[in-house]
């Protein structure tokens, strides 16, 4: 089962949300089989959840994709590889060729059709991934490296892992573009955040219509829930979204979160809610795990 | 002096950039405003923007296979990096529009369709113009629609013989905020204290190095973990990053936006204040760089 927690909107939640309910779905699993639950963050861009889990890190891998490297011994400079990139990645002048790393988007096309065969690829390392434990829970987060724009290839990386296990739970990055699709690909079961204020209903639409357009079922948890007015709540009656999560902002909460502590371990009604909200996820997906 | 553009990003989604960016906006004169969080526009919201000019934004072009000259062979779906490809079909959101199977196709079956996937907006409202856009929902290339709204923002500022641009970023490092800050004159950061707010500024802190952008750093809502402000601020000293004023956690911030107005119309509380501070102290940095510059 492979829950993904998204928010259109950047800082509503998330990764309090789906950092909280890996350790409580843990927990209800820990006397029985080992690493049943994995937590996999892929908000590469800025990866949070390793601050609030604090795994052991076990092991260290680049995520590495592929660039072309020209022999310009090979080479006479015919700028087929530069018509081919749809990406202006090549640049041929007279005697010379320019290759801009970072619009490369490896799909291997001046390689194939380079006339001299003077092309060949190479790795460039643009992040990496990291996988550990976390107690009995499995944990990798995929680190896009400064300076890099595509971020995919990360997220890709950190989601080979996502039918390991029982229950995956995926920190999703914030937005609508290329890297949400990329984590929510092949998911069971998306938990969306938002917040009661305008931007959170406008940002929440947003991730609704992915969402539908992906043929993902969903949920709703609103955090800091007396901060705002009552359109979201609203939106989901209208739309027949079900709310399962309310949050009420607490400075508390609020303290422990800004330190990197555990709500359900530190705040019994929040273990609690986050008990029911996973009820009301099993009772949803008629849940087996 | 010429025209100076300043950015705001975060790194960290939801510190408080929109709101921040909406209060410099009544603050501003001679401004032109841009929200490049193309992905979850929000600025829009507090400016209530008269739409002028919407255009149409192609990202790229798409695959289309026309099945009547497809012969079957699988060729492009055995060379297409992306899985775009399967049962002779592509799946436009997969695919990346790259050309390979179009180069590739021995019977020509396969044509590159241009891909509308969002909007773009020049607007008029009460602060000033804004230039803003909606990404289309699961559409690519956000980093080019930023670019296409950041170069109409400069054609108007021009026109307009404005001074200043100021741009409502998109959190995150990569492609669309990298979009949005090269060749800016100065990127503010802003931050909260708490372990994500100060890594996540660590991030992005070290893109606008990368990237040789001056960056000012603000920490919003600090007095809700004094204890991280002073690690940020120390952080900061350490690293030889300028530092704005604070901004406390303040109510009138969320009841200012419940209103859908900037919080220095709709307040005169502390953050407000505060604000006011801030966008003073922007406008002087601008201003001792270009005088460092001319000397």
């Amino acid at each position: 089962m492979k829950i993904a927690v998204a928010s259109g909107k950047g800082g509503t939640g998330k990764t309090t949300v789906s950092t909280n309910l890996a350790k409580l779905i843990e927990k209800e699993y820990e006397k029985k089989e080992d690493h049943r639950v994995w937590f996999l963050d892929c908000d590469v861009e800025e990866p949070n959840a390793h601050l609030f889990l604090k795994p052991s890190f076990t092991a260290s891998k680049p995520v590495l994709v592929k660039v072309p490297q020209i022999d310009l011994e090979k080479c006479d400079y015919c700028a087929r590889c530069s018509e081919v990139c749809a990406f202006n990645a090549l640049a041929v002048l007279k005697e010379k060729i320019i290759f801009f790393e970072h619009m490369c988007h490896s799909c291997g096309s001046c390689t194939y059709f380079c006339p001299q065969e003077a092309i060949k690829e190479v790795s460039r390392e643009v992040g990496v991934v990291q996988e550990g434990f976390c107690d009995d829970m499995g944990f990798a987060h995929g680190i896009l490296n400064v300076g890099e724009a595509i971020s995919p290839p990360v997220i890709d990386e950190v989601k080979s892992y996502q039918d390991w296990a029982r229950v995956t739970i995926i920190d999703v990055p914030p937005g609508t573009s290329c890297p949400v699709i990329a984590a929510l690909k092949d998911i069971d079961f998306c938990l969306l955040v938002t917040e009661p204020t305008p931007f959170g209903l406008n940002d929440m639409g947003l991730l609704v219509d992915l969402l539908r357009s992906l043929n993902i079922p969903f949920a709703v948890v609103i955090n800091r829930s007396d901060l705002g007015n009552e359109k979201v709540e609203m939106f989901c009656r209208e739309e027949k979204i079900p709310v399962f999560l309310k949050i009420p902002f607490d400075k508390e909460i609020a303290r422990i979160s800004a330190e990197g502590g555990s709500l359900v371990e530190e705040v019994p009604w929040v273990r609690d809610s986050f008990s029911d909200l996973w009820s009301k996820i099993k009772e949803m997906l008629g849940l087996w795990v | 002096m010429g025209l100076k553009e300043i950015v705001v990003i975060s790194g960290k989604g939801g510190t408080g950039k929109t709101s921040i960016v909406g209060s410099f906006a009544y603050l501003a004169s001679e401004t032109v405003l841009t929200d490049c969080d193309v992905d979850a526009a929000d600025l829009h919201l507090l400016l209530k923007p008269k739409i002028k000019e919407e255009n149409v934004f192609y990202g790229g072009k798409k695959a289309f296979i026309h099945e009547t000259k497809c012969s079957e062979c699988g060729l492009c779906q055995e060379m297409c990096r992306f899985g775009a490809i399967e049962d002779f079909k592509v799946e436009t959101i997969f695919c990346e529009g790259c050309h390979f199977c179009y180069y590739l196709c021995p019977e020509e079956a396969v044509e590159m369709k241009d891909e509308a996937s969002g909007h773009w907006f020049i607007s008029e409202t009460g602060y000033g113009s804004l230039i803003h856009a909606r990404l289309g929902v699961a559409a690519e290339n956000s980093g080019k629609l930023v670019a296409t709204v950041r170069q109409k923002a400069r054609e108007v500022a021009w026109e307009k013989e404005a001074r200043y641009i100021l741009t409502d970023g998109p959190p995150g490092i990569g492609c669309p905020v990298i979009a949005s800050i090269t060749g800016a004159d100065l990127a503010l950061v802003i931050t909260e204290p708490s372990v994500s707010g100060f890594h996540d500024l660590e991030r992005v802190v070290n893109v606008t190095k990368h990237f040789n952008i001056p960056s000012l750093v603000c920490i919003n809502k600090y007095d809700l973990h004094p204890g991280k402000s002073r690690e940020i601020e120390e952080y900061c000293a350490r690293e030889n990053i300028q530092i704005g004023s604070r901004i406390s956690f303040d109510s009138q911030v969320i009841e200012s936006l419940l209103e859908g107005k900037p919080l220095v119309e709709f307040s005169e509380g502390t953050a407000a204040q505060e604000i006011k501070s801030l966008w003073q102290e922007i406008l002087d940095t601008i201003n001792k760089r270009e005088a460092g510059k001319s000397d």
